[in-house]
């Protein structure tokens, strides 16, 4: 089944904006994504008809937002294929990382070593650097080949006796790269490591079910997948959650405290210490239904399509390099250099006309630095992107091009 | 800032401005410079070192050497032209509106580091120097 675009748009109240009197094409979807109208009035409702505290009063209104927040749960863990009691909720990716790191922490030892790979995003090194710092374990990088895709064997060869956690990007924000998640994480078991994989480019674009890729921890965020902001969620398997100490401690993530100590709350409940964003978590179960019945199917083939659009269009373009792999090797997006001009000039001159994309090193400035630049030009598509906008995206693309050279030649 | 922001690519790539952009002016080492002090943007990577030649308080030679977008390096440029016979004082007081007018552009919230980088690497240095002229005596 192929998407209704033109009445999937209509949802979006933001893309009917203009900005510089021109409309609106958004390609910035791997940073954040758009709302629908479901999201929105999902939230407005809750402030407007049960906005009350959860999990601890009997009155009417936190019976029904404690019901609405705990289905939350269940929504997000249907919609990858967990049990409900293996999804909690954070603010994002990045706090997702941080409690499995701080939590792995307390396994490692020094000569330990933490596998990552060389297209990680820094939500998902940096607090495995801290963690090595505090223990003495050691980190190594699944090297990436010219294509931008892992090296395979020498990944498989890194992983060894002393590796104790694999953790890596499902889909890379930069290249595009879908990674052999599967594979890599049997690789890993069966080296008795524990898998962390970074979804936050991948359960908003692509079918994915947790049982299948067999991933112990798992971290994405909501507002990268048409759900608000302050949204993220830390899947992990029933038996290593139990194990894992949380990172906040105080109300809500107690079964009983003494004046001398306390005893955890059961899982997800652990992880959640505090009021949490029930708002949030209502926007995001909209999401999840609006994109359930979209169909993550028709969602992912809606963005191959785009981007293998983006790819042949772009990519003819004199003097472009487009990094990653080729189209149907890649996710829903597509980062490139335009020779002689920098990053931050083209973003700057494609939004003067509308079309929104990221210039920069999208927070990967090792692999950044590993590929020689300073930054590319990302435009990243979502099931509301269409055909028009690519082209648009293409010819402005190669006026920026053309403007640049005819410069260059006053030299 | 009640100004309008510059976007239409004409207006934020003026001719001048590219110019400078693709012919730098003042661009190199500056042999025996009293300032020289680099500095970057951590989020985009725009680098400039700025030096310079001070006596008397009076700036008598300028240069630069970078790398980034063109409002950076463009900046970077007229700023060299700018700082020439200029007192230190005066140099120290050109504030973002004063950068802006030179450029002649309004580039928004966020390219404003972009613009404002080689003024920040200028003050930055002229302060140090200074600060070390007050040690010494
Ligand atoms: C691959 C990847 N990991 C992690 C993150 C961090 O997500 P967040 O900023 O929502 O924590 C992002 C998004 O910026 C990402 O693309």
């Amino acid at each position: 089944m192929t998407l209704n675009v033109n009445k999937i748009r209509q949802d979006f109240p933001i893309l009917k904006r203009k900005v510089y009197g021109k409309p609106l094409a958004y390609l910035d979807n791997a940073a954040t994504t758009q709302k629908p109208r479901q999201v929105i009035q999902a939230i407005s409702e809750y402030y407007e008809n049960y906005n009350s505290n959860v999990h601890r009063a009997v009155h009417k209104l936190s019976q029904e937002a404690t019901h609405a927040y705990d289905e939350a749960h269940e929504k997000v863990a249907g919609f990858v294929g967990a049990k409900m009691e293996e999804i909690a909720f954070t603010k994002n990716t990045t706090e997702s990382i941080n409690i499995a790191a701080n939590a792995l922490s307390s396994q490692l030892r020094k000569g330990d070593e933490i596998l990552l790979t060389q297209m990680e995003h820094h939500s998902n090194i940096v607090p495995w650097q801290q963690a090595a710092k505090r223990t003495g374990a050691k980190i190594r990088y699944a090297e990436i080949d010219e294509n931008g895709e892992l090296k395979m064997r020498q990944l498989q060869q890194l992983i060894n006796k002393k590796t104790k956690v694999v953790a890596f990007t499902h889909v890379s924000n930069v290249l595009g790269t879908v990674n052999p998640a599967k594979e890599i994480i049997a690789a890993a078991h069966e080296a008795g490591a524990i898998t962390v994989l970074d979804a936050a480019q991948s359960v908003p674009h692509i079918p994915l079910n947790v049982g299948e890729l067999d991933c112990d921890i798992m971290a994405f965020s909501g507002h990268k997948m048409l759900g608000p902001t302050g949204m993220g969620v830390l899947y992990g398997k029933e038996e290593v959650l139990s194990e894992m100490e949380p990172l906040l401690y105080g109300g809500d993530m107690i079964s009983e405290v003494s004046f001398d100590d306390a005893k955890w709350n059961e899982l997800p409940w652990k992880f959640e210490a505090g009021t949490p964003n029930v708002a949030g978590a209502v926007g995001l179960a909209a999401a999840v239904d609006y994109l359930q019945k979209a169909g993550m199917e028709n969602v992912h083939e809606h963005e191959k399509k785009l981007t293998k659009l983006a790819y042949d269009r772009l990519s003819k373009i004199e003097g472009l390099k487009i990094y990653g792999p080729p189209p149907n090797k890649r996710g829903g997006l597509a980062a490139f250099s335009l020779e002689g001009v920098h990053n931050h000039d083209v973003s700057a001159m494609l939004d003067a006309q509308g079309i929104a994309v990221r210039g920069g090193h999208h927070c990967a400035m090792p692999l950044a630095r590993l590929l020689g630049i300073a930054g590319t030009t990302r435009a990243s598509f979502y099931l509301y992107n269409t055909a028009e906008e690519i082209d648009k995206l293409a010819a402005v693309v190669k006026t920026v091009a053309a403007k640049m050279k005819s410069f260059a030649k006053v030299k | 800032m009640e100004k309008k922001e510059t976007n239409a690519i004409e207006e934020l790539y003026r001719e001048e401005l590219m110019d400078h952009y693709q012919n730098p002016r003042n661009q190199g080492e500056l042999a025996g410079a009293d300032v020289s002090y680099h500095d970057h943007n951590p989020v985009c990577g725009d680098e400039v070192t700025m030096q310079l030649k001070v006596s008397d308080g009076e700036i008598k030679d300028a240069k630069f050497t970078g790398k980034g977008c063109a409002i950076s390096q463009a900046a970077a440029s007229m700023l060299t032209e700018e700082a020439k016979g200029k007192k230190t004082r005066q140099l120290l007081q050109m504030k973002t509106e004063d950068v802006l007018q030179i450029l002649k552009i309004n580039p928004g919230p966020v390219r404003i580091k972009c613009a404002l980088l080689a003024l920040r690497a200028l003050q930055k240095g002229l302060l140090k120097y200074e600060a070390k002229l007050l040690k010494a005596k």
